[in-house]
């Protein structure tokens, strides 16, 4: 494999010779200084990592850097600024959806994905895509009347 | 220190798994949690890394007029939308973990880590799949049932990539699925279970029962199949107490952090037995592909 490995970042083309077998959390949190994505469980079941890659939500601790050659990774802070953060934001706010916050970033991209394929979800398609992401103080409920709450009033937006 | 491999095309990953030694990575979801290692640290992996993942000729799914292909890098998820899969393939594949592994993981991972939980594999021993392995020089064909030999062991050679998976087609009306795992969701499964019947004039044309979880293998067992084919519905309540002999004889689960043996042999049993008795009778019409 070259030395180089080439990501798109939340909107920035970035080159890297840090090595292929890094796992993308580290790379964004260590090297990019992008701290949304979090380390809960570093194996897949929490979901606090997850990011956007071709529009897939993936956990960035499963990936490893040379593996997302070429892709288009959008975090929690490239959501920023755009419409649809701005409905999540204060969807979830407004809900109580975040508590202690931890679960908050991987839930907000949860969400987007969920939303940018089922733009009317039910409250099952809910349940299910965010069923790879824990949180441990709100119970849900809030989270998934956030998301619902943000389906209807981002209506064509997603 | 060990570095990755991204090859550009099929060929050219072939040629560098004839020449290096290398670990197949196309998902990565197994490969990483078994290699995971503190945070911020690379993870632990022995050997240099080939990347399948992003391969167009193994990401292709091809219908013909009698099976269907899958190239082995396929998503779990993009499975899902593809009409050609057969719908009993997809009820497992939304069962396994969560959106965000489905959209990474891939149906030759599933096939390669050969665990006894993999989800997908009671199906691929039922739809008696048949596998494509391919290396630099040639090409050989081998069913499913003869490339898993235990728990992480497969016929696989160094040299070699599994290219796809052939499914036939088939023409099955009673389908039946089951996943019993602690939760819903990322569980890892006890017990998963299918079965798959032809019925056709109220006679038994074609039965295939597969379980997972309960044994190194997936147990598949022909002998208990063989005595129902090519019976009657009516007869079957007089010959359920000789298949369950015949499956109980089989099934030999061990205990472990998931469940223990005795509860996974009576819910197989039972299962088989629910089976048999109520879904039979009460599926009808439908198909394998609805």
């Amino acid at each position: 494999m070259s030395k180089t490995i080439t990501l798109k970042i939340n909107n920035k083309i970035i080159t890297t010779e840090e090595n292929s077998t890094k796992r993308l959390l580290d790379f964004l949190r260590e090297d990019m200084d992008i701290t949304g994505p979090k380390e809960g469980c570093g194996e897949g079941e929490c979901g606090a990592c997850a990011v956007i890659i071709d529009k897939d939500l993936i956990n960035s601790c499963l990936v490893t850097i040379g593996s997302a050659e070429g892709k288009d990774i959008t975090t929690v802070e490239g959501l920023k600024g755009t419409n649809q953060f701005d409905v999540l934001e204060k969807c979830f706010a407004e809900a109580g959806a975040v508590q202690c916050g931890f679960c908050t970033p991987g839930m907000i991209m949860a969400a987007h994905a969920l939303l940018s394929k089922i733009s009317k979800p039910t409250e099952d398609d809910v349940r299910e895509g965010i069923s790879g992401n824990l949180c441990r103080c709100t119970g849900y409920n809030m989270i998934i009347n956030a998301i619902l709450m943000a389906a209807k009033r981002g209506d064509g937006l997603w | 220190m060990v570095e990755g491999y991204l090859a550009s095309t099929f060929k050219e990953a072939l040629k560098i798994l004839n020449e290096k030694d290398v670990i197949i990575y196309a998902g990565g979801t197994d490969l990483m949690v078994k290699n995971k290692n503190e945070a911020s640290l690379l993870p632990k992996f022995s050997k240099d890394l080939l990347y399948l993942g992003n391969l167009s000729e193994l990401k292709e799914i091809k219908e013909y007029d009698s099976d269907i292909k899958i190239g082995a890098a396929c998503t779990l998820s993009s499975l899902l939308r593809v009409e050609s899969i057969p719908e009993v393939l997809k009820k497992a594949i939304r069962n396994i973990a969560s959106p965000a592994i489905r959209n990474v993981g891939t149906i030759g991972g599933n096939i390669c880590n050969a665990s006894p939980a993999g989800d997908t594999l009671p199906i691929l021993y039922a739809l008696e799949a048949k596998l494509k392995l391919v290396n630099i020089n040639s090409s050989r064909e081998v069913n499913i049932n003869d490339f898993i030999l235990g728990p992480g062991k497969i016929i696989l050679n160094d040299n070699e990539i599994l290219e796809s998976i052939v499914i036939e087609k088939s023409n099955f009306n009673k389908i039946y699925y089951e996943k019993i795992g602690a939760r819903k969701a990322s569980a890892i499964s006890k017990i998963s279970f299918v079965a798959l019947a032809e019925v056709s004039n109220q006679k038994i044309k074609d039965i295939r029962i597969a379980i997972g979880s309960v044994g190194p293998k997936i147990v598949r067992v022909k002998d208990g199949e063989d005595i129902l084919i090519g019976r009657e519905l009516k007869d079957i309540e007089n010959l359920i107490s000789k298949v369950k002999k015949v499956y109980s004889e089989k099934i030999i689960p061990i205990n472990d952090q998931r469940s223990t043996s005795i509860y996974r042999k009576t819910v197989a049993l039972r299962l088989i037995q629910y089976f048999l008795n109520i879904e039979l009778e009460k599926l009808e019409g439908g198909n394998s592909n609805e």
